[in-house]
């Protein structure tokens, strides 16, 4: 066991603790970053004019009759840009454009001394356009050859051969919608200027030293000039790792210009139109087996929806070909990836960074084939798992894939999946309009930035004279518990107890050049870098203890009186990785998590809705820092899987009316979320046991992302629904989102007693094979040619 | 039949500067313009608790509590505070998260929710504490699992945490004790309605000034509960030149049952209507829990979701079944009018400038069966994308009577004309369930929307009276 994930006994980490803040958000004093506008005098307001078109050159833009409404401050354009106007890290994405780029693009900001000054100024704003050709659906993209960014390709084995030698082959296409993220919180910046010219901007981001490089890159400044701090998020999910640092820079501009307080605060309708999110994919595939259903080859071309701009495209499309293979050993794999360009938001990181949507592509092969191959799904996935030895497409052994099949052994026993599917059959039996399905799944994900680099991590330890101990760290709280986790380990280590550490709020003049809260891996990486500052201190007092067994206040006081220092910058860096993104090789992973779920949904025939009538999950976070954190990550990201795979519609106008491109699922009345209502009537979660994870933290595993993808089980027991309303052995195709309407069609053409969509035999449906010459992603694609960029 | 409380007309305080008590501190309105919402007006005191998710009543991030008339009595109801104009009010009583405790001084709610795990990022909570609040302080409602109504949250969003510890934090929640001040004020009146009187806005007494100002000011907005026009202002800017608050009007808040029907208050709200009505119409019964979330019934009323006339509302379709008619009042008095021809065109009604819903009447003697069939993406607090009622009577074994009212396949709500005739004078039997079913299936017009495609619509309408069929009358049963 590494010292690293050594846990002593009776340590903090471990208790199921509620969330740090919790007494502060049931009271409604926790502060976000928007809250603090009414602590702040003579704040301005921003407001945004959005364009009305998808794709469009600026030809004049007059600001004078803004000006003249009351209250109207400033306009904010191109021209009062003192630095770089771009808002990305890859030089794509004008932060006042002259080519707008998609609907809800912002051309200029109005400030004002109330929103409703602002908001009337904008409104006032003249600007003519010259519309331009709009390219909105993936579907036109691909047909257009709209493709950006580079052009991966995950290869083993021979494919054709794989094909060549298989018992059946099966080929189709597989589509799945983006999501919206919907955080509660939408994005807020907050700028000041201090009295020496030192930029000051609370925002709600992910990645506060991204957010500091372009709000510097913007103003014509160095990085130190420049603050951020973010108290905290309500909800991130990858929304806010990339998205925000435009809006940051457009207040802290305006504070610089009118140096005044700038208050930038999308309203949901803005957000949801201007910033980007989950990508939705289209992959072409080909897929053989072997007569006892193994998987021999699998062929596939998966084409994201990249929007406007690359954005986080490439390290998210690297991601889902990392992720195709789901927990599943497949000899022969080839595997293409392309970002289609869009005039649509920019799509950017959502928990699970395409992953979901590389594992939705094998799963719905799987779920699809399995009826034309006559094995009980569950069956078929078991039957087609990695063992110990076996590696990834990229080359990376697999470490204890015994854990994927002990969780599902576990789910199959505690959910009592085998009676349970006999009263299903029974029960469809006797019922011509309802139909009942369990369906299993199971989840693999792996853990670590793709790209190395960003697998470091700093956190500042401060020891006070009477012994109380303040931690900063890297990381960022968007609601997942990372705090709460790094007092756990800040108190485990120093052995105080719990109400000895506070923590102060993540700054980037504390903790310089942090990564993005992001890849899961926040715990993971600021939990090594607090640890290690903690245990730096420690030595030192250890020294002057000299054996003596101080109490810790005694101990401290002495030290600070022999001049020993009480604070430490810790440090941290994942050891045994490496990625070569050129040829997508390596052993970019650390580890993987595994979960597996079990969901059973019932369906009615009249009108396909459905609800989900019980869930069993088991879920491997290693030994939990903090289980009731964990328990919360698992739940909810479940849902949110869920609600991405079944409810959330997003819509945009791919007609060719003067609504071309907008969005038309732009406001919580039409862009559903789950609601208590979606929570299954029964949902059993356990953290599976004897899954200590050696050389992480205390033996934790990471926990923010993989559960999204516990979501499947729902998804698959839908279609099994679904194909239940037709004969035995009808495969069904099955929309993502399975909203209720995508369920009744599917249902009604299994009564139709086709089989869908799915092509057998070869050459079959042979995926594109996008031109070899094309550029393979960049070696550091997820790295600006300054700053970085998570991933 | 319970009447809701129609409280004492408002005395004494005509000139009275316009306020609000928040958290028992009287906050004075001075100055607040009337498009300022509520929400705006708790955070701009610095109660930042209640939190601006949506801005049109879909997430409950920013319910808080007011004290509303309830028999001799009040109740703490949860409204979404972005919606109501902080002028509409004035005079009242609202408790914020901040309100029921602080961080060391939890309320009991506060401590469930805390400890349960059911906040993660903590944005939605101030408001989920606010709803879960009002449920804790029903006053008959029983501890424990089986007690604590869920949809009581079902309109408060959480993207974090699955809903799971929240669920369970309410549903362990146990009763208020004797001391607790906030259960203690239930027992006392709520708070008279203001006459407010500032500019852009006035909150008449009775429905002759009401009607006065209507006429004085022909551009007036007409408020009631805001829920509509709460999100008009929020989301497209749209600014009232004139508002003349309805809600609280003592003409139209009374709930009576006579020999030919109910009579039913247009500025009732839903949730006012649907405990004063408990099984009475059976069919509305069914709307309710299918009818937007708690928070907006508690604002919405009867009258204005009527006169507001959109074409997916969800009780339209009902009352269309029901055969209601509506009282309309001007200057010139009452005259009576069918809903089946109220509406003209697409949120257009032939209700006259300067004339208010001031009634909905539902004759009796109801039909003897009644289904409502709502389509959405989510099963709760959505949209419909169709919207079914149907209202039969059958008398040995022949339909006597048909009434189908439909929401979201025309520009109005509508009845399915067609359908009825395809009904009435034949035998209740499966032939002419599958008979009707056709016709249904090519009443209105659906369109192709974010919601649905016109094909799931007319399949929708088509499949209505079958799965009705299915799951109420076959096998001899009934519905």
């Amino acid at each position: 066991m590494s010292d690293l994930s050594r846990r002593p006994d009776d340590a903090a980490v471990g208790r199921a603790l509620a969330h740090e803040s919790a007494a502060q958000h049931v009271t409604g004093h926790a502060l976000y970053t928007d809250d603090l506008v009414h602590r702040t005098p003579h704040v301005l307001h921003a407001h945004p004019v959005c364009s009305p078109h998808p794709h469009a050159r600026v030809t004049r833009l007059d600001t004078s009759r803004a000006l003249a409404v009351e209250g109207v401050v400033r306009v904010l354009t191109a021209d009062d840009v003192p630095g770089t106007n771009d808002a990305g890290v890859k030089h794509d994405e004008p932060l006042f454009p002259e080519i707008v780029m998609f609907v809800g693009h912002a051309v200029c900001w109005v400030l004002g001394e109330t929103l409703e000054a602002a908001r009337l100024g904008a409104e006032a704003v003249e600007v003519d356009y010259e519309p331009l050709p709009a390219i909105v659906s993936l579907t036109e993209a691909i047909e257009a050859e709209s493709f950006q960014g580079g052009q991966p390709v995950v290869a083993r084995g021979d494919v054709e051969q794989g094909l060549a030698g298989a018992a059946h082959v099966f080929s189709g296409v597989t589509e799945m919608a983006g999501q919206e993220h919907f955080y509660l919180e939408t994005h807020a910046s907050l700028a000041l200027v201090d009295e020496a010219g030192q930029v000051f901007v609370q925002s709600s981001t992910q990645h506060p030293t991204e957010t500091q490089e372009i709000v510097a890159h913007v103003l014509g400044l160095d990085s130190h000039h420049v603050t951020v701090q973010c108290l905290r998020m309500g909800g991130g999910f990858g929304g806010k790792e990339m998205q925000p640092h435009g809006f940051a820079a457009v207040a802290a501009l305006g504070a610089v210009l009118t140096g005044r307080p700038v208050r930038l605060r999308l309203s949901r309708t803005h957000d949801m139109t201007m910033t980007g999110k989950r990508h939705g994919f289209h992959a072409q595939w080909r897929a053989g087996f072997d007569d006892d259903g193994r998987l021999t080859a699998l062929e596939a071309t998966l084409t994201s929806d990249g929007g406007w701009s690359l954005d986080l495209s490439e390290p998210v499309l690297a991601r889902a070909l990392c992720h195709v293979d789901n927990a599943y050993w497949i000899p022969h794999v080839l595997l293409h990836g392309r970002v289609a360009h869009t005039h649509k938001t920019s799509q950017t990181a959502f928990r699970g960074f395409g992953g979901p949507q590389g594992m939705l592509v094998v799963e719905d092969v799987l779920g699809r084939c399995a009826p034309l191959l006559g094995i009980d799904p569950v069956e078929l996935r078991r039957r087609n798992f990695y063992v110990e030895g076996q590696a990834t497409p990229y080359g990376q052994v697999v470490r204890h894939p015994e854990r994927v099949a002990a969780a599902w052994d576990q789910v199959m026993t505690t959910g009592e999946v085998e009676r349970r599917r006999r009263e299903i059959a029974a029960f469809n039996a006797a019922h011509e309009h309802t139909k009942r399905a369990l369906a299993v799944t199971p989840v693999k994900f792996g853990i670590s930035f793709n790209f190395t680099a960003f697998n470091q991590a700093g956190a500042l330890v401060h020891v006070y004279k009477d012994g109380s101990v303040l931690i900063n760290h890297g990381g960022t709280e968007m609601g997942q518990g990372l705090h709460t986790k790094m007092l756990q380990v800040a108190a485990t280590s120093l052995g105080v107890p719990l109400g000895k550490v506070r923590l102060a709020p993540t700054r980037t003049d504390k903790v310089p050049n942090t990564s993005a809260t992001a890849a899961s891996s926040s715990a993971d990486l600021n939990g090594g870098a607090v640890k290690n500052a903690c245990e730096q201190i420690l030595s030192r007092l250890r020294q002057v203890d000299a054996g003596r067994g101080l109490p810790w206040e005694d101990l401290v006081r002495e030290a600070y009186f022999s001049r020993v220092q009480l604070w430490a910058a810790g440090f941290y860096r994942t050891e045994g990785i490496h990625w070569d993104s050129t040829v997508m090789r390596g052993h970019p992973f650390k580890y993987f998590a595994y979960g597996v779920a079990a969901a059973e949904v019932e369906v009615d025939g009249f009108t396909g809705a459905y609800r989900t009538r019980r869930v069993d999950i088991v879920h491997d976070v290693g030994d939990s820092l903090s289980p009731l954190v964990d328990l919360g990550q698992v739940e909810g990201g479940f849902v949110q899987g869920v609600g991405w795979l079944t409810l959330e519609d997003l819509r945009w106008d791919e007609s060719s009316g003067p609504g071309r491109g907008r969005l038309t699922t732009q406001a919580a009345s039409t862009y559903k979320l789950p609601s208590i209502g979606e929570l299954p009537d029964e949902l059993n979660v356990a953290l599976l046991e004897h899954a200590h994870e050696d050389g992480v933290v205390y033996g934790s595993k990471a926990v923010g992302e993989p559960p999204v993808m516990l979501a499947f089980a729902v998804r698959e027991a839908l279609r099994e629904a679904a194909a239940a309303f037709g004969p035995d052995g009808t495969s069904v195709d099955l929309a993502s989102p399975a909203t209720p309407e995508a369920v009744f069609w599917a249902a009604e053409r299994a009564r139709s007693a086709g089989s869908d969509h799915v092509v057998e035999g070869l050459p079959g449906a042979v995926p594109d094979r996008p031109d070899p010459t094309a550029p393979a992603l960049h070696p550091r694609s997820e790295q600006a040619d300054r700053g970085t960029a998570g991933g | 039949m319970r009447a809701p409380g129609t409280p004492a007309r408002a005395e004494g305080r005509t000139v009275a500067e316009p306020q609000i008590t928040v958290n028992g501190q009287p906050r004075p309105l001075a100055g607040v313009p009337a498009h300022t919402n509520a929400l705006d007006f708790v955070r701009g005191l610095g109660l930042t608790g209640a939190k601006e998710g949506c801005a049109e009543g879909e997430c409950g991030a920013c319910a808080v509590l007011v004290a509303r008339p309830d028999g001799d009595g009040s109740r703490w109801a949860p409204v979404n505070a972005c919606l109501v104009p902080a002028l509409a009010l004035d005079g009242q009583e609202v408790v914020t998260a901040e309100g029921l405790g602080g961080p060391d001084d939890l309320h009991p709610v506060q401590t469930g929710l805390a400890e349960a795990g059911g906040s993660q990022c903590g944005y939605c909570t101030p408001g989920f504490v606010c709803s879960m609040a009002a449920e804790y302080y029903r006053p008959d409602r029983t501890p424990g699992p089986d007690g604590f109504d869920v949809h009581a949250i079902g309109g408060n969003l959480c993207r974090c945490t699955g809903y799971r510890p929240i669920r369970d934090a309410a549903c362990a929640l146990g009763s208020p004790s004797p001391a607790d001040p906030l259960a203690g004020r239930q027992d006392r009146p709520a708070p008279p309605p203001a006459p407010t009187r500032v500019d852009g806005f006035a909150r008449p007494a009775d429905l002759a000034e009401a009607l006065a100002l209507l006429a004085e000011h022909p551009d007036a907005t007409v408020l009631a509960g805001s829920t509509d026009w709460g999100v008009e202002a929020n989301l497209r800017g749209r600014r009232a030149a004139y508002v003349v608050a309805v809600d609280r009007l003592p003409e139209l808040r009374d709930l009576t049952t006579g020999a030919d029907g109910v009579e039913i208050g247009a500025a009732l709200t839903l949730s006012e209507v649907e405990a004063a009505l408990g099984d009475d119409v059976p069919l509305l019964a069914q709307v309710w829990p299918q009818f937007a979330s708690r928070l907006i019934r508690n604002g919405a009323t009867i009258g204005g979701n009527v006169a507001t006339a959109s074409p997916i509302g969800d009780l339209a379709p009902a009352l269309l079944a029901l055969d209601a008619r509506l009282v309309l009042a001007s200057a010139a008095g009452d005259r009576e009018v069918a809903l089946a021809g109220f509406f003209t065109g697409y949120r257009e009604t032939v209700l006259r400038p300067a004339e208010l819903v001031r009634a909905v009447r539902v004759p009796t003697p109801l039909a003897a069966h009644t289904t409502f069939r709502k389509i959405a993406k989510r099963r709760f607090d959505d949209i419909s994308s169709v919207a079914v009622a149907v209202a039969l009577d059958v008398v040995d074994g022949t339909v006597a009577r048909a009434r189908i009212g439909l929401g979201g396949v025309a520009a109005t709500p509508v009845r399915a004309l067609a359908t009825e005739a395809a009904l009435e004078g034949r035998p209740w039997d499966l032939d002419t369930v599958e008979a009707a079913s056709a016709v249904l299936a090519g009443e209105g017009t659906p369109i192709d929307d974010q919601r649905a495609s016109a094909a799931y619509r007319s399949a929708m309408l088509g499949n209505a009276l079958k799965a009705w069929w299915d799951q109420a009358w076959q096998g001899g049963g009934s519905a």
